[in-house]
């Protein structure tokens, strides 16, 4: 903002490039005020170049775009999914039932598939959180300190692989080596709801069970790279202090890195709940789709929004019907929107994280 | 970090402390057990899901056929064929999408980083970022059907994909380039604008060059993500078995699309292809990783 001062200064002139030095040859000859050349500059509104209100105005124009953009996929969701919500013949909320096959009667509800999301989402983040916050003290705490970049990035590249080979692997490759170990666990924690004999069958493995590991493998990097980062600002004097007074590697960890990093661990187990809410490829190829509704077991099939809508999606041509994906699509974007604002939020609210 | 616990016994005096006890010890050796264990568990579905895709695809690719040819005019049964047009389709709906994502998520970065300073509109803008960073797929997606399709009446089409892409891509740009941005010295600004040089000139000259690498790192591991993406060409694009070089109309395959579409076949042909085209894209993602870290080493600043 301070440049057209440069411009004005006589003295200098010499350095300020050849354009700028054509354009200060005039001035130089009623220019012997050269003490105080701030003070008229100043004064008079600063003239801004062309070519800086353009630019200012691109910058400013794409964040103003961002900021539209959340509003307007809102806004488009909601108003397509009016109308079907108008002609939906049974609760939306709370109805189990999904039959939009007929447009004139359109009969769904989201219960069922708000269930199965939870579950499937809880049953990764169960998994993912205690081993993401191992990797996360390993990579900052306790691996040696050259390998410490290169196992960071093996983490990485994690999220590296897409979502659809993890999703063909957990259907040919790691639901069949769960299936003994299911089936043990019907047959002899079967009287535990969650353990019960599920809706589909287990030995095709598109159960909540599979589907939940294999999103917990998914959501493992992004846990572990935030919760990373926080651990790593830990404060020296803290750790030292720990050391000095004779703790063990773990009592360090337990009193300075943990206590430090537990909200930025929290925020990113939210930040990797709201991909495991969203995850859609994956769980679309491996849940097995069930005719009765979820019976609160792991080895259920069934349906989350995500993978409904993609199942459903190729064969979108009825604008009702249509809408009644995009209600369960918003509900979605709702849904993932609150968990990621609560994780931002509380980053937010610790400075000490920046 | 200091926290070698070997220091303190280094001392010249022997330590007048009495040893740690048992139980802190075996407490100490657990936790670093656990520790250890929790890392070589994540290294485990790693090798293993990599380990099942080349075993599996890795004949498949083999053949010159795979990456010349495409499934038109195979039956679903038929032995041959290739990806050549799922490959085109991949890299062209990725392309496109960069070409629309590069531009706006610099200059997002740009308006955080050298305009936006602590007012609202920054605030709201970072906020937005995180938002978008964390919007499934599938929303994404189903945002470009509802203004694409229900809204403009505009087919199903390759740039559809490119512009639900665009979603996902844009906030991860903006996330790299904005800490590389960041980290521009102060002083190399201060320098441009007392030789006179305008803000904007100062920025594109100046600022961009000195951060590039890290910017062009950002937006290859951010292609290589969208790359992988399914669930947009499964709402906004038809799968073809054949070569479909327009981007604004007809159906064009992808090689997740070719996944999906082939999973459907249940013979050792649809099987083959499934995991012919999945390590084609692990490779293809693979490929783009490593030019990231090839052109991050190129072009970083020179320091002595």
């Amino acid at each position: 903002m301070n440049d057209p001062v440069v411009a004005k200064r006589p003295a200098g002139s010499g350095d300020t490039g050849a354009e700028r030095g054509v354009a200060a040859a005039p001035t130089a000859s009623e220019a012997p005020i050269p003490p105080t050349p701030e003070a008229p500059v100043t004064t008079k509104a600063p003239h801004v170049r062309p070519g800086d209100r353009i630019f200012r105005g691109l910058a400013t124009g794409s964040g103003v775009f961002i900021v539209v953009l959340i509003g307007a996929i809102g806004l488009f969701l909601i108003l397509q999914a009016i109308p079907s919500l108008g002609l939906d013949n049974v609760n939306f909320l709370t109805s189990r039932e999904w039959n939009t096959t007929d447009p004139t009667n359109l009969r769904f509800g989201i219960l069922d598939l708000t269930l199965v999301t939870v579950v499937v989402a809880l049953v990764a983040l169960l998994i993912a959180m205690p081993i993401a916050l191992g990797i996360a003290l390993f990579l900052t705490q306790y691996a040696p300190r050259r390998l410490a970049r290169p196992f960071a990035y093996v983490i990485d590249l994690l999220a590296a692989v897409p979502s659809i080979v993890f999703g063909l692997w957990g259907l040919f490759v790691l639901g069949p080596v769960l299936f003994p170990f299911s089936e043990w666990l019907i047959a002899n924690l079967g009287w535990i709801p969650i353990f019960a004999k599920g809706n589909v069958n287990v030995q095709l493995g598109g159960t909540i069970f599979t589907a939940g590991i294999v999103v917990a493998v998914m959501i493992l990097p992004i846990i572990t790279a935030v919760s990373r980062e926080v651990f790593e600002r830990t404060p020296t004097m803290h750790v030292e202090g720990a050391i000095a007074l004779g703790a063990t590697k773990w009592e360090v960890v337990r009193t300075t890195v943990l206590p430090f990093g537990k909200a930025g661990y929290v925020s990113a187990s939210m930040l990797g709940l709201g991909r495991a809410l969203g995850e859609t490829i994956a769980v679309a190829i491996i849940l097995s789709t069930a005719t009765s509704s979820f019976g609160w077991s792991l080895f259920d099939g069934g349906s989350t929004f995500a993978s409904k809508i993609a199942l459903a999606a190729p064969e979108f041509n009825d604008a009702r019907s249509a809408g009644a994906y995009i209600a369960a699509g918003l509900v979605l974007f709702v849904l993932t929107f609150v968990v990621n604002a609560i994780a931002r939020s509380i980053v937010a609210g610790h400075k000490e994280y920046e | 970090m200091s926290t070698n616990l070997a220091d303190p016994q280094r001392l010249a005096t022997p330590p007048t402390f009495q040893s740690v006890s048992v139980n802190r010890r075996i407490k100490n050796g657990i936790a670093t057990a656990l520790v250890w264990g929790a890392f070589l568990v994540a290294i485990i579905p790693l090798v293993w899901v990599l380990y099942t895709v080349v075993q599996r695809g890795f004949p498949v690719i083999l053949d010159g056929d795979w990456w010349q040819k495409s499934m038109s005019g195979l039956l679903a049964r038929q032995q041959g064929g290739g990806a050549y047009h799922a490959i085109y389709g991949t890299l062209v709906q990725g392309l496109v999408c960069a070409v629309i994502s590069v531009p706006i998520g610099i200059m997002i970065a740009i308006y955080l980083v050298e305009y936006g300073g602590r007012s609202r509109l920054s605030k709201a803008t970072t906020f937005m970022v995180d938002i978008l960073t964390g919007v499934p797929s599938i929303v994404a997606a189903l945002f470009v059907y509802t203004v694409w399709i229900t809204t403009f009446g505009l087919g199903r089409s390759a740039l559809a994909v490119s512009l639900a892409l665009v979603l996902l891509m844009v906030p991860v740009i903006v996330r790299t380039t904005e800490e590389m941005l960041k980290i521009v010295p102060d002083e190399l600004r201060e320098a441009s604008y007392a030789l006179g040089i305008p803000k904007w000139k100062t920025i594109v000259k100046i600022v961009i060059p000195t951060a590039l690498s890290g910017i062009l790192t950002g937006i290859m591991l951010a292609l290589a993500r969208v790359m992988g993406e399914t669930a947009p060409v499964l709402v906004l694009a038809a799968y073809a078995p054949f070569i479909n070089y327009n981007l604004f109309d007809g159906p064009m395959a992808s090689l997740p699309l070719m996944m999906v579409n082939e999973r459907n076949n249940p013979t050792a042909a649809g099987f083959d292809r499934i995991w012919g085209a999945a390590i084609t894209l692990v490779v293809l993602i693979t490929l783009f990783n490593l030019l990231a870290t090839v052109i991050s080493r190129a072009l970083a600043p020179k320091t002595k």
